[in-house]
């Protein structure tokens, strides 16, 4: 009902500016552990190029929600979800899809860097050697043209066979970002991104986040109203598992249709 | 009367700190005995001799270097058995068994054969390799071996494996990497060093072990050529010499405790040198 109304307002608002497709369409998405289910019937467009938000108070289940779109959650047995996540208009929860090349098109971005045990330049190699034998030139190539992405080559080129582990905080994290970018994926799932990285970091993580937005589709999951304000075109409130109101950012910001979307985004709880 | 209970409390703690650290004394004492006494009787037989010519008969010039070189060779194919399939076991359970029935039973019995005594292993691989090929043989006392170091490597493994953070793993996968190329090339490079531990400790702990090889490798007072032979090795040998009653004899077995002790004390530090490194 609420989806309803914000888009319809949206609607007017953006009536001759071109309304971008929907990449990634989840409907009627529910999740559980074990016994315990964390997500009500989720129904969510992730628009083509645009970065969307989701927000909510810790546990209401962002990043549940995030972590079906790669199927990343199929590694912990008990972990179970139901419904369609469409990419492209193809469901990937299906028995069909390939997980190995829908992981591959859906990069993602977590909350703590976590470089892998290997060199920079390895870091941001390891995507691409998956894919296939690349001459050492090629490789070369991509690696910088993926930390360039990442805003992070001019810090590392004199750097690039140190260990991964020895850069900073949000240097990692970028580090990570230019791994995943590195394969052109069409999606970036950022779950929490910025929550173990300094202001400094943060800020410019968050203008990398702009940037990339005009190659690939970001879906960013974060805790810090203030970030999804700054970075995102479109919002998903979520409370307890349900999608309470979602819409344009600077909407779902200033007008909220739903009084808990408006408690919630003026800092009364959570 | 507040006084008093605090008094009370006071020497209590006083008298289980003092205990507590009199255990820890007890057992620094007896090890610091046993390293003085090996090296205070063992150090004189060591020579040239020792470590040059095989053994020889009582009263006549001899070495321990055939014994040294056939446990050399046990150890080594132990190692080359008892580590890849340990560590395949361990990767099994941390990776993919996990908290699955099979992880969990296969679990319980590595903790079951570990404190199973050595000398029941020997007896199995006795039945097994021995009666069968009708004879004792250097192959058998390392199948003995390997079997006593499969449930120590696979539990470490597993344990080191298991200390890696999830997100690392995912991090991996989300790339569109198989679950076997990230335990290999992220997973396994990030426990590199704990995997290295728990190999050296299993070699450590084995190369100590006798009672395996009384039923499998047995002795010889031969060079070892031909390991399907009985094949000499040390600690049969001291076991043998200690039990002698020529002094000569029982002078070379203390040189061989000392050489053996030496190199289990080597490996544990090394192994918790190559630990340390892994966990800053």
């Amino acid at each position: 009902m609420s989806i309803m109304q914000s888009q319809k307002v949206s609607d007017d608002v953006d009536a001759t500016a071109v309304a971008p497709t929907s990449k990634i369409r989840a409907r009627g998405l529910s999740f559980w552990y074990g016994g315990h289910q964390a997500l009500f019937a989720n129904d969510l467009d992730i628009a083509e190029h645009r970065v969307t938000a989701i927000i909510g108070p810790s546990g209401c289940g962002k990043s549940t929600h995030l972590r079906v779109y790669n199927r990343i959650f199929e590694l912990y047995p008990h972990q179970r979800a139901e419904g369609e996540v469409q990419i492209d208009g193809t469901n990937v929860l299906g028995p069909t899809t390939d997980v190995l090349d829908l992981r591959r098109r859906v990069g993602m971005i977590f909350q703590k860097p976590t470089p892998f045990p290997m060199s920079v330049f390895d870091n941001v190699a390891y995507g691409l050697r998956l894919e296939k034998r690349m001459r050492r030139s090629a490789l070369q190539e991509r690696v910088e043209l993926a930390l360039r992405r990442a805003a992070l080559w001019d810090e590392v080129k004199d750097k690039l066979r140190t260990a991964g582990a020895s850069l900073s905080g949000g240097q990692q994290q970028r580090l990570c970002i230019a791994r995943a970018i590195a394969v052109e994926p069409e999606v970036l799932l950022m779950d929490e991104p910025c929550s173990a990285i300094d202001p400094v970091g943060t800020a410019k993580i968050e203008q990398l986040i702009g940037e990339l937005r005009e190659r690939f589709t970001i879906a960013l999951v974060t805790h810090n109203m203030q970030q999804a304000l700054r970075v995102s075109d479109y919002t998903a409130f979520f409370f307890e598992g349900h999608i309470v109101e979602f819409g344009e950012t600077q909407q779902l910001f200033e007008r909220p249709a739903e009084p808990q979307t408006a408690d919630y985004v003026s800092g009364r709880f959570g | 009367m507040t006084m008093k209970r605090l008094a009370y409390r006071r020497w209590t703690d006083r008298i289980a700190r003092a205990m507590a650290a009199l255990a820890a004394v007890f057992g620094v004492v007896v090890l610091g005995a046993i390293l003085l006494t090996v090296v205070y009787r063992g150090a004189s037989a060591l020579g040239i001799d020792f470590f040059t010519l095989a053994t020889a008969a009582p009263r006549e010039r001899g070495g321990m270097a055939n014994a040294l070189l056939g446990t050399f060779y046990l150890v080594v194919l132990a190692t080359l058995l008892g580590v890849p399939l340990g560590m395949l076991c361990g990767t099994y359970l941390a990776e993919f068994g996990r908290e699955g029935p099979l992880a969990v039973a296969v679990r319980f019995a590595c903790e079951i054969l570990m404190g199973t005594p050595s000398i029941l292993i020997g007896v199995l691989i006795y039945t097994l390799l021995v009666v069968p090929v009708g004879g004792f043989s250097g192959y058998a006392g390392a199948v003995a071996l390997a079997v006593i170091m499969i449930p120590v490597v696979a539990r470490t493994t597993d344990e080191m494996l298991r200390l890696v953070p999830h997100e690392l793993r995912e991090s991996a996968l989300a790339l569109g990497a198989p679950h076997w190329k990230v335990t290999l090339g992220v997973v396994f490079t990030a426990a590199r060093s704990g995997l290295v531990t728990g190999a050296l400790l299993a070699l450590a702990r084995t190369s100590g072990e006798t009672a395996p090889l009384l039923f499998t490798a047995l002795n010889s007072t031969a060079w070892p050529r031909d390991l399907t032979e009985p094949t000499a090795n040390l600690t049969v040998t001291i076991y043998n010499r200690a039990m002698s009653p020529f002094d000569d004899w029982q002078q070379m077995a203390w040189g061989a405790s000392l050489v053996i002790t030496s190199a289990v004390l080597g490996l544990t530090v090394a192994a918790r040198w190559a630990l340390g490194r892994h966990c800053r």
